[in-house]
């Protein structure tokens, strides 16, 4: 951590741009739970620490006018995951957010620095990529809207420009009611980065079923598997050994402490059938 | 670089000038020394360092005391009143759940924002609570009964004045 480290907090986006701005080695701050030991560990090294906890509208969870939901940057896990709104119409979310960390870490750790960190291991983006959401991001240039579908670019790469800021994640009223199981595998129930992550998601508001398969810690980035998800809503759950070698195909996973390729490989098939044939 | 932070730690205020880059965890202990908040790991996996800021369980290791600013943090030397221990203290005590005691302060406050949330939990919805406290001489079957013991205690005394009044 550099001695000459400066904390600054504006009380806007717009100020917080303006400061990101005017410092090329700043670096936005939220929970902190990933950059703190990251800066701890000489791994990022920022001259300034933009605090953006102490802005008013990223710390809201507001519905949106298409019956979705916007979920501040800086809002909470922990708030996130009891949220009615969340529990209601995108529980998906939900089951993912429970699996990250342990519950103190949750009522530090955000949403937004959770993608923004974008380890290959997020649970939470996992449910993101599945239900559909946009992340909207401002700079000095304006304001944009990033689908969590090319947001995530390598372990710790993302599409976010420099200077940019996520102001909030906008799941869509269409991805609400998709019920479903995030199945993770760990060497401990808690505070430990999954080994392999499954979700699968149904919605039966619609003829055909709709279907929805993500995965984590099997790839660079989180993933989400086109190819079972249309099989499955082809054919419906008689598919869930087709979807869990569609899926198998679509995962890159590494050997690493916590497993190796072949065994990561092999579980990604598993939980997929598993949870294809739970949700029948 | 240096800034003046104000905040209420255990009720009172401090007023003091931090380096940006000291946690809340180093804060505690080398500024109020308040050594009752443990460092273990320092990267926010083994909870030893838990406090309540703003009422929130957090890893102090993983908040900055510049980030604590204008807060209210309850550190476990905060939990006693008039030199009486909290209910979780005493069934912490009353069930044998202290082997070292490195991670009892950081079990303790973990349980105390738990039973404000939830006064009547169950066994698992403990132990998922308690995931992010780890106690390296593995006593986690007597810290579960004590947070369990803990809840029913308060719950009678809260419902003490119904009986009473019924």
């Amino acid at each position: 951590m550099r001695s000459d480290l400066d904390y600054l907090v504006p009380s806007s986006v717009e100020e917080a741009v303006a400061l990101r701005a005017a410092s090329a080695g700043a670096a936005y701050l939220l929970g902190g739970t990933d950059l703190l030991p990251q800066m701890r560990a000489g791994r990022k090294a920022p001259g300034q620490l933009i605090d953006l906890k102490r802005i008013p509208p990223l710390r809201e969870i507001r519905e949106t006018a298409d019956g979705g939901l916007s979920i501040g940057a800086a809002v909470v896990m922990a708030d996130v995951e009891v949220h009615p709104a969340v529990l209601g119409r995108f529980p998906l979310l939900a089951e993912c957010i429970r699996t990250v960390g342990a519950w103190p870490l949750r009522q530090r750790a955000t949403l937004g620095g959770n993608v923004c960190n974008a380890s290959p291991a997020a649970d939470a983006a996992v449910a993101l990529l599945a239900l559909d959401a946009a992340f909207h991001v401002v700079s000095a240039e304006g304001r944009r809207s990033i689908p969590a579908g090319s947001f995530f670019r390598g372990p710790g790469q993302t599409a976010l420009l420099p200077g940019e800021l996520l102001t909030d994640l906008v799941l869509p009223g269409g991805a609400a009611g998709f019920r479903g199981r995030y199945l993770r595998l760990s060497r401990r129930k808690g505070m430990d980065l999954a080994t392999v992550g499954v979700l699968v998601g149904k919605s039966s508001g619609t003829a055909p079923d709709r279907w929805r398969i993500g995965l984590a810690a099997v790839a660079p980035t989180p993933l989400r598997v086109a190819a079972a998800e249309e099989r499955l809503e082809a054919k419906g759950a008689a598919a869930a050994e087709e979807a869990a070698a569609l899926a198998v195909a679509a995962c890159r996973p590494i050997s690493d402490l916590r497993g190796s390729a072949e065994y990561r490989r092999d579980m990604v098939g598993v939980l997929v059938r598993r949870g294809v044939v739970e949700l029948g | 670089m240096r800034k003046t932070i104000t905040l209420e730690v255990n009720g009172a205020s401090e007023t003091e000038e931090v380096e940006v880059g000291m946690t809340l965890l180093r804060f505690l202990r080398d500024r109020l020394d308040l050594t009752g908040t443990k460092e273990g790991c320092n990267e926010g996996e083994c909870g030893s360092c838990m406090v309540l800021l703003d009422g929130r369980p957090v890893n102090s290791c993983l908040v900055l005391a510049v980030e604590a600013g204008g807060g209210k943090v309850t550190t476990i030397e905060g939990l006693s009143k008039d030199g009486a221990l909290h209910p979780i203290q005493e069934a912490f005590l009353a069930h044998a759940s202290i082997q070292c005691g490195f991670c009892t302060p950081g079990m303790v406050v973990t349980a105390v924002a738990l039973l404000r949330q939830n006064p009547d939990p169950s066994e698992e919805e403990i132990r998922s609570a308690l995931a992010g406290n780890l106690c390296r001489c593995t006593g986690y079957r007597q810290i579960v009964d004590a947070v369990r013991g803990a809840a029913a205690a308060m719950r009678a005394k809260a419902a003490a004045p119904l009986a009473v009044s019924a």
